[in-house]
């Protein structure tokens, strides 16, 4: 069923540049919801498998011997235009997945970490993660329905995160309050970017 | 005559194959340039089909437009490891091209990120 198909232009073939955008937080923040809400395609879910030590895989007679444990992955995807394409990856749910958490991170534009005020805590280990390796990231308060309504100076102070980062209030499940979120990610960006020039 | 419904397997029976048999035991990929992200394409048609397994078929099959490695996961239904061990086979035998993994800046540049933030904001 492989039928030739004419195009070739030119002999090269266009292949866009990939970017990405993680969004992280603790469990039940919101993250698949978010990336879900601005997803051109329904989200799309893929394995990696890692042995117990979390060093990647290597040869398979190892494998059978160690431990191997299922890394999950959400993700979507937003066509910028034909020559660049944008990921939007959620961060898997157990935190010990640093190997898996520093691939996602890897050239990435930035990460947006999701914030439940009903369990602040649970995105501290997201913070801390992003902020020793001087990734750009945002904070994201959901507001759930039923959860308290905080000032955005309370979250901020009981997150102890610095002026410079920028915390904006949204509804995950919202297309546009998700897309108001990437957007302030991309400007922080930016202009940490102009700040270092 | 057997008929599909004397078939003793289903779906849930899972796959016949274990993914590792598609790779031959191979697990490490052969190209490190192969993030997840990573832009992968065919050529319109493949130089030699008759060399090709089912699953580098797929493949060939699915990326007549650009996907990265991750979408070709996920569509296949196998771990990410087989697919960049797959895909490796593609790239070396010229079936399959990446973006020249020098022209990928590690981090986006200003215009890039400009392109991006107009991008979102347009959708």
């Amino acid at each position: 069923m492989v039928s030739v198909e004419s195009e070739r232009p030119g002999g090269e073939l266009l292949v866009p540049t990939p970017v990405k955008i993680v969004v992280a937080g603790g469990f039940g923040t919101g993250k698949t919801t978010m990336v879900n809400s601005v997803s051109e395609i329904p989200p799309l879910h893929t394995e990696e498998l890692l042995t117990e030590a979390g060093v990647g895989v290597d040869d398979v007679l190892g494998l059978e011997q160690k431990e191997t444990t299922t890394v999950a992955l959400d993700f979507g995807r937003i066509t910028i235009n034909p020559e660049v394409v944008l990921y939007l990856f959620g961060t898997p749910g157990q935190n010990r997945f640093w190997f898996m958490w520093d691939e996602l991170a890897y050239g990435a534009i930035g990460a947006v970490i999701l914030v439940d005020t009903r369990r602040l805590d649970s995105s501290f280990p997201s913070i801390d993660f992003f902020e020793r390796r001087g990734i750009p990231f945002i904070i994201a308060v959901n507001c759930f329905e039923g959860a308290h309504a905080y000032e955005v100076a309370e979250v901020r102070r009981a997150l102890d995160v610095d002026e410079a980062i920028p915390l904006v209030l949204c509804d995950a499940r919202d297309r546009e309050s998700s897309k108001t979120v990437l957007v302030s990610l991309i400007q922080h960006t930016m202009d940490r970017l102009d700040a270092m020039a | 005559m057997a008929g599909r419904e004397d078939w003793w397997y289903d779906e849930a029976a899972g796959p016949l194959v274990r993914p590792y048999a598609m790779v031959r035991g191979r697990t490490r990929p052969l190209r490190p340039e192969l993030h997840l992200v990573t832009q992968v394409r065919a050529m319109p048609s493949p130089a030699d089909p008759a060399a090709l397994s089912v699953e580098h078929l797929e493949i060939m099959e699915l990326c007549r437009r650009p996907l990265s490695v991750a979408e070709v996961a996920a569509y296949l239904d196998v771990p990410l490891v087989v697919v960049k061990v797959l895909l490796s086979d593609l790239i070396q035998r010229g079936d399959v091209v990446i973006r020249d993994p020098s022209r990928v800046p590690q981090v986006p540049d200003r215009n890039l990120l400009q392109a991006v933030l107009d991008g979102v904001r347009g959708i």
